[in-house]
């Protein structure tokens, strides 16, 4: 793995604490099936639901906020992965998601985390 | 916590407030501007987003749904970017709320946080003050034109960081010079005004002139090319009276809707002079999105000159209704706008196409269906509507003309079209009107004294020389002369040489 891959890769281990603190379950990490990738695959406890969590980690703005490189077609190639997911699992979730989370991480210091649900919807 | 900013939405002359909202929340960052924006206003959420991110401010890092309030209102236009980005600030906490209600903002951002010059600042103002603003941001340089208008503060404002500092309360010293617009000004009025001492000759010329710019009649100059006409109408506005104060705002606003740089209110009639090639829309106001201000609104209280006017083909009749109601609706799919345009209309043409058919002396090259084919193209209708016809004499009579004293300066004929103008005041005082030109018929011939012996109107009707506008033009036309004779009711002299400048007869008429 290159450096990208791992930086990556210590973001979503980032998102997947903070969902955890949240009370959320976790189901999958890097969950893939023939039609793409899931970083994370949890269930939101107080919507009931279903969700697909795109992490996006970034050491600086230079290149715009993390979230701002998740486009709208991203998303709902996402939200079709959270259909295959559920129609696999053979359990029935009364609503399904897709959330962003980004992670601001610089060099010299914390990291900052924004989280957006639901945005698949236009 | 959302903050509104306001702007102002103008539809031709007139505004309206426009309050810009921002709220943030939810999904990923993003950027949306609702509220009927045009296409140039949309763009405006990439410009105030680079010009934030330029002055060293965060835009927020969500989604900004900005609202331009009333939604249903269509809006268009560069210069609602300081509101969108003092309103999308706010919700970064840069903004005092208390601060930002009473004042309004604009102009168009640079991407590096510069603010740019917007047109329309004068008509903006009006409608701020009219809606109980009392402070305006606006762009540096443009202050003297917004302080126009009584009863608002206004301040200047050349970068973003300025406006915010202004909008929280805050005083600027030394603003930056704001940049200019990036469409070039439109080149405003010139300095340099001819005046009638430099014409020799043509003292009936210079009469039909004086009688125009008395009761702001409408005149039409005819003769053979080179004898003057250019010349001769170029000098009506140095004998028109200063405009009063209601009507240099007026006037001024249109020419800050045009773009015009303003340093000042308009004080003097404005001349406008397009050439023939020019289309409709130049000509009565239009244009896609914004409605601007076309030629005859910009000569609104002044004059309009259209130079080789069987040229401008059938783009003339459209000036039929503005010349009637002074007004003229411009109206689009999405929008309508009324700019005033009471112009003082001047037309200049020749005979024919060779331009010597009737002149003493000259031979005509043009066969008869021709020079009546070029006569035709200047319809009926709007000849009926010129008030004074006026034949200018060939080469070879203005040269016996020539006398031996010098022409007459602008100042001194002024002076006698001021006196006329001011006994015009004073009879049409209890009226809407101020000039001869513009007192509508009825009022003519029911409320003031009409001449004892009318023989000669009656007649001229019977022929089918007038027609029954005709009769009122020459009623106008008579009290002018009767005003500029300084006396009190018109004779029977006064009717014929109204007459007789009404049919363009060549002899001098009064």
């Amino acid at each position: 793995m290159n450096h990208k891959q791992t930086f990556g890769r210590l973001g979503e281990q980032r998102a997947t604490e903070y969902l955890l603190e949240c009370g959320w379950q976790i189901l999958e990490r890097n969950w893939s099936c023939k039609e793409g990738e899931a970083d994370i695959i949890a269930v939101d406890p107080d919507k009931n639901a279903l969700v697909v969590v795109e992490v996006k980690t970034r050491a600086g703005t230079g290149y715009g906020s993390p979230l701002e490189s998740i486009t709208y077609a991203k998303a709902r190639r996402l939200r079709q992965l959270a259909a295959i997911y559920a129609r696999q699992s053979k359990t029935f979730w009364p609503k399904l998601r897709v959330d962003a989370i980004g992670i601001l991480w610089p060099k010299d210091g914390g990291s900052e985390i924004r989280h957006a649900r639901g945005i698949e919807e236009r | 916590m959302i903050l509104s900013a306001w702007s102002v939405a103008l539809q031709g002359i007139s505004g309206h407030p426009v309050e810009v909202e921002a709220a943030e929340g939810g999904g990923l960052p993003r950027t949306q501007i609702v509220g009927l924006p045009d296409k140039a206003l949309n763009e405006a959420k990439e410009r105030v987003k680079a010009a934030v991110r330029a002055c060293e401010y965060t835009w927020p890092d969500q989604l900004v749904t900005i609202n331009l309030s009333p939604a249903g209102l269509p809006k268009a236009g560069t210069h609602y970017d300081l509101a969108i980005a003092v309103a999308a600030l706010g919700t970064q906490g840069y903004i005092s709320h208390s601060k930002a209600g009473r004042t309004v903002l604009l102009g168009e951002l640079a991407l590096d946080g510069r603010v740019r010059r917007v047109r329309g600042i004068l008509p903006a103002m009006l409608a701020a003050v009219k809606a109980g603003f009392d402070r305006a941001i606006v762009p540096t340089g443009q202050q003297e034109e917004a302080s126009l208008v009584p009863g608002i503060t206004v301040e200047g404002a050349g970068t973003l960081t300025e406006v915010v500092k202004l909008v929280n309360g805050l005083t600027v010293d030394n603003p930056t010079e704001a940049a200019p617009p990036s469409e070039p000004p439109a080149v405003g009025r010139p300095a340099f005004v001819p005046d009638l001492a430099d014409v020799v000759g043509h003292a009936d010329g210079k009469f039909a002139l004086e009688v125009a710019a008395a009761g702001r009649h409408h005149l039409f100059l005819h003769g053979p090319p080179g004898v003057g006409k250019t010349m001769l109408a170029a000098r009506l506005p140095s004998i028109l009276p200063d405009l009063d104060s209601d009507e240099s705002v007026e006037v001024s606003a249109l020419h800050s809707l045009a773009g015009h740089e303003l340093t000042g209110l308009i004080t003097r009639p404005p001349f406008a002079d397009p050439h023939h090639s020019t289309t409709q829309v130049a000509l009565v106001g239009g244009g896609s999105g914004e409605l601007k201000p076309g030629a005859i609104s910009l000569a609104h209280r002044g004059v309009l000159f259209l130079d080789e006017c069987p040229d401008f083909g059938n783009k003339l009749d459209a000036l039929r209704t503005p010349l009637e109601n002074g007004w003229i609706n411009v109206s689009r799919a999405r929008m309508t706008a009324r700019f005033p345009a009471r112009f003082q209309l001047v037309l200049a043409a020749n005979p024919c196409p060779c331009g010597k058919h009737g002149v003493q002396g000259m031979d005509c090259s043009c066969d008869s269906l021709k020079v009546r084919r070029y006569q035709e193209r200047i319809s009926g209708p709007i000849l009926d509507r010129i008030d004074i016809k006026h034949q200018m004499a060939g080469i070879n009579r203005v040269l016996l003309d020539v006398e031996n004293v010098a022409p007459e300066p602008s100042a001194e004929v002024l002076s006698r079209v001021l006196e006329a103008r001011e006994r015009q005041r004073h009879r049409l005082r209890r009226t809407p009107w101020i000039t001869n030109g513009e007192v509508a018929g009825p009022y003519l011939r029911k409320h003031l004294p009409l001449p004892e012996d009318l023989g000669v109107l009656n007649s001229a009707l019977q022929r089918g020389a007038i027609s029954a506008r005709g009769v009122d033009k020459v009623l106008r036309l008579a009290w002018t002369l009767t005003d500029l004779a300084g006396a009190d009711e018109i004779t029977a002299r006064e009717l014929r040489a109204a007459l007789q400048l009404r049919q363009g007869e060549q002899e001098r008429a009064a």
